[in-house]
């Protein structure tokens, strides 16, 4: 996020689009809603009638895969009616005219038939954005997880450059990231193009600092693997050995066929885990890893604060620090790693290494709780508002000219359904923590398809009614819960529970994932309902 | 900003506030305790208990702290014998029908009625003469996540303000009148099909034992537990939550009232989707694959092994592979819900040591 969540609160307007935000992140709603109590107006963008629609000024209930289309329409109102911000378009932004012949092909009467949400409602959008400023833009995965998912996001920005709304507070790209720490993940080079904050592999300079602080000769300079072409390899068997470190791929992994039979190609499987799970079963070694609360070390939120995570307990049995295992497979390749602890890893090379993080420190967080990076120095008090003054970090911001395409899977005759996958509120993914704590599998035990009142009458399925739900990869059987909130057309579901996991419905064709990032389409995948004999 | 501070005295020390504070919230600035009950500094104040009142010079009446503003010039005494005696007499209402089971109270230790009368010197209500008026209400025990005794209610307010403003529901409030008020969800309605969310922000902003986390019951005593700060282990908003440990033990979770960003507040999960790491089916040991085999034929295909034999293991295959096929022949994913040093020492490994790129986590689900 370039700003804070605190600033829900306190915000003039907030523009939420394909984020479920009372569900999949709770205490930020909860400042969403402090602030339409106390006069900040919300538009919320998304194809099903969710709960954030219940304290909107302005829902758009908009087609599945339709956002660019959406946002085109949106950037053509405030274009044409002169509702942007001439100025901060001038001073800080570049290529403008390539959006400006681009946004004039999406009229609002084409931008609402593509999305769905009328013409009218596009022009009420734009002119509230245009008229109330600054804004909060806010996504979650109902934007990325799209074979547009890349476009869609450079669309969101371009909106916020056109309306001037970068740099400030309450204003900024917000995108909620979904685990506790996969914004840390990223912040740590577990990437295949940056080392850990965001130093590319590909800049020679870079590879060779890292190679000095490590002591080692030369280090690749060479852009690795993403996930989907790591395991797309082990078939095509230009990857051998692969090491899961605490992801139930079998369970989150779009296409649970094909998956299996990735990961049972491999030559040699590592699985690094808490708990035996999906996944365990193809592994050759199983390592078991000491979990939350149990090793000392650090999380960064998504608004980029960097806070402390305290053992209070051994881990069980043998189960052993992450670090520690790693430090040990380097130390039989013949490295001796410094470092012994989470202090001594974040404060003796994370820190030194990165400057964004270089006055972020144990003791300090210890001190004064979370730190926001960029915090280059021990005297700098973090940075809660990212690119102040419309200073983005790679000069002037770029306009990009985004068309919108459809859906990988587009519903046809056959499959007239698009389902979307996502998190409920009680669960964590495939369940390996929540299903293990007393009370939230007991306040949630199964999951249901969400499926619409009129799809439910015209197909005559009650109420809690067993159904089949059949995609071109696989057929799940579940109970169907029939919501007044899902619009006519979709269906929506959780990959919580093993049985009636939607990941076996979904592609895991790389040809349906973004082209960019290699994001599989989670969002939109076409289905048929059957009901049961 | 701008305009301002405003100078009171509060019991002979002179101090200086900003405008429009309360009294209570300058003199807690200050570190000055003011006795209260339905007071949380989190909360609109709702003056509902009276136990703040304070003597004002030039003001015949005792004066709410937690709703009066702070003016230029007061001079305010907040255990006058006045003061003293209006809440002795606010304690000894409530405990006309407040039970005195301390001994078995889950809140006994961290109550703040108890600190109240222990502070005051009440140890029963002198009002409780004319026979028991304790309700009689039935314990709500039948969601999974926390326990109502309504009997132990002292009509604070605070689990209603905390549910409308920290989580934004509304789904209790106040039912009943005069001694028999107590705070429910709507009537006839079970608290599992309320608007309720189970966030237990309620729990954690109850004075009283009222509102109890069902996992803690017997668990340990205020006492005997130990208050560490962490950070939530599920999603990316990064909830400070305080763990009340005894032993290895978590006994109950909080947030943090002062942690940025939550101030205190915490989800369902963060709050009670603790107990996982406890599970008896955590992997304990190394595991090293026997044989190839149906994985759905129940057998187990792994056999235990020593930290050693495994890592040996790992790290004379990936050797193997490298040496056959080259460093971009491995690869690997790392972990988006584990620590940071976690991960920096797996990218590490993979670059340094392997020198591949090919590293990744699910930055995608
Ligand atoms: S648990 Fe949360 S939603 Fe339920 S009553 Fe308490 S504060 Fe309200
Ligand atoms: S349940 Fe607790 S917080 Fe709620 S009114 Fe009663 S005493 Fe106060
Ligand atoms: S308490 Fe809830 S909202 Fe907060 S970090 Fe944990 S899961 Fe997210
Ligand atoms: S604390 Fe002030 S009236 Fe209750």
């Amino acid at each position: 996020m370039t700003n804070t969540i605190g600033e829900f609160a306190t915000a003039k307007l907030l523009f939420c689009i394909g984020t479920n935000m009372t569900e999949a992140h709770p205490v930020a709603a909860t400042y969403l809603k402090n602030g339409v109590r106390s006069g900040t107006k919300l538009i919320v963008v998304d194809p099903r009638r969710q709960e954030l629609a219940d304290y909107a000024h302005i829902f758009a209930q908009l087609r599945v895969g339709s956002d660019i289309a959406f946002l085109n329409g949106v950037m053509n109102v405030l274009i044409a009616e002169n509702l942007y911000d001439n100025r901060f378009v001038e001073d800080n932004c570049e290529n403008f005219d390539d959006l400006v012949a681009k946004v004039a092909e999406y009229p609002p009467s084409r931008a609402a038939r593509i999305s769905g949400v009328p013409e009218k409602t596009i022009i009420e959008i734009a002119r509230m954005l245009g008229t109330i400023k600054p804004a909060m833009v806010i996504y979650t995965l109902g934007i990325t997880e799209h074979n547009t998912g890349k476009r869609n996001v450079m669309s969101l920005a371009n909106l916020q450059m056109l309306l001037g709304n970068m740099g400030v507070e309450g204003g900024g790209v917000n995108p909620m990231r979904g685990q506790n720490n996969v914004q840390g993940a990223c912040d740590m080079g577990a990437l295949p193009n940056m080392y850990c904050g965001y130093q590319r592999v590909a800049v020679p300079e870079i590879s060779e600092k890292f190679a000095r602080f490590w002591g080692v000769d030369g280090l690749s300079t060479r852009e690795g693997l993403k996930i989907a072409e790591m395991t797309n390899g082990l078939p095509a068997g230009k990857v051998k050995a692969f090491w899961i470190f605490g992801e139930n791929l079998v369970a989150t992994e779009p296409d649970i066929g094909h998956i299996s039979h990735c990961l049972n190609s491999a030559e040699f499987l590592v699985v690094q885990d808490i708990f035996r799970n999906e996944t365990t079963p193809y592994a050759d070694v199983i390592l078991p890893s000491a979990a939350w609360c149990e090793d000392d070390g650090t999380f960064t939120n998504t608004e980029r604060r960097v806070s402390r995570v305290r053992k209070i307990k051994e881990a069980p049995g043998e189960a052993r620090p992450n670090w520690w295992i790693f430090k040990e497979v380097a130390r039989r390749w013949g490295y001796d790693w410094p470092s012994n602890s989470g202090r001594d890893l974040w404060d003796r090379e994370i820190a030194p290494l990165c400057p964004a993080f270089a006055g972020i420190t144990f003791d300090r967080m210890d001190a004064i709780g979370g730190i926001q990076w960029p915090c280059p120095s021990e005297d700098h008090p973090g940075t809660a508002v990212l690119h102040r003054d419309g200073r983005f970090s790679r000069g002037k911001g770029n306009f990009q000219a985004i068309d919108w395409v459809p859906s990988a899977e587009e519903p046809d005759e056959t499959y007239p359904f698009v389902l979307s996958t996502g998190r409920r509120l009680v669960h964590y993914h495939s369940r390996t923590q929540t299903g293990r704590a007393k009370g939230l599998n007991e306040r949630m035990p199964e999951e249901r398809a969400d499926i619409s009142i009129p799809d439910a009458e015209r197909l005559g399925i009650a109420n809690g009614e067993t159904i089949r739900v059949v995609s071109r990869r696989g057929s799940v059987k579940i109970k169907a819960n029939v919501s007044k909130r899902m619009p006519q057309g979709m269906v929506w579901m959780s990959f919580h529970f093993w049985e009636t996991n939607a990941n076996r419905l979904l592609s895991g064709d790389t040809a349906s994932f973004d082209p960019d990032t290699l994001t599989p389409s989670y969002k939109a995948c076409a289905v048929k309902i059957e009901k049961m004999a | 900003m701008g305009t301002s501070l405003v100078t009171a005295v509060i019991n002979g020390k002179t101090l200086t506030a900003q405008p429009g504070m309360t009294i209570m919230q300058a003199a807690r600035a200050k570190g000055i305790k003011i006795p209260s009950l339905c007071y949380h500094p989190a909360l609109e104040s709702s003056g509902a208990c009276r136990i703040c009142l304070v003597e004002v010079e030039k003001h015949p009446k005792l004066l709410p702290a937690c709703t009066t503003p702070l003016s230029e010039g007061m001079v305010i005494f907040t255990h006058s014998p006045k003061a003293v005696a209006a809440r002795r007499f606010v304690v000894e209402m409530i405990l006309i029908r407040h039970p005195l089971d301390c001994f078995s109270c889950e809140s006994n230790g961290r109550c703040d009625l108890q600190d109240l009368a222990y502070e005051l010197g009440i140890e029963k209500s002198p009002f409780q003469e004319e026979g028991n008026v304790c309700t009689d209400y039935a314990l709500d025990d039948t969601n999974p996540f926390y326990i109502r005794d309504m009997n132990k209610c002292v009509v604070c307010g605070r689990c209603v303000r905390a549910c409308d403003w920290q989580s934004g529901y509304h789904a209790v409030d106040f039912q009943f009148r005069g001694i028999k008020t107590t705070v429910n969800p709507p009537v006839g309605m079970k608290l599992e099909d309320s608007d309720c969310v189970f966030c237990g922000q309620c729990v954690q902003a109850c004075p009283v034992g009222a509102l109890i986390e069902r996992k803690s019951i017997g668990q340990g005593r205020s006492w005997e537990t130990e208050k560490v700060r962490t950070t939530c282990a599920y999603c990316g908003v990064g909830c400070q939550l305080d763990l009340h440990v005894k032993g290895e033990k978590i006994v109950r979770v909080t947030g943090t009232e002062e942690g940025m960003p939550n101030r205190g507040r915490l989800c369902v999960k963060g709050r009670f989707g603790y107990d996982f790491i406890y599970s008896e089916e955590r992997l304990t040991k190394p595991l090293i694959r026997v044989r190839k085999g149906d994985m759905k034929s129940g057998d187990d295909l792994f056999r235990e092994a020593s930290w050693d034999e495994a890592l040996d293991l790992v790290a004379s295959r990936f050797k193997e592979v490298i040496e056959r096929h080259g460093s971009d022949a491995v690869g690997g994913v790392s972990c988006a819900r584990s620590l940071n040093e976690d991960s920096y020492s797996m990218q590490k490994l993979f670059r340094m040591v392997f020198k591949t790129n090919n590293i990744d986590h699910c930055a995608r689900v």
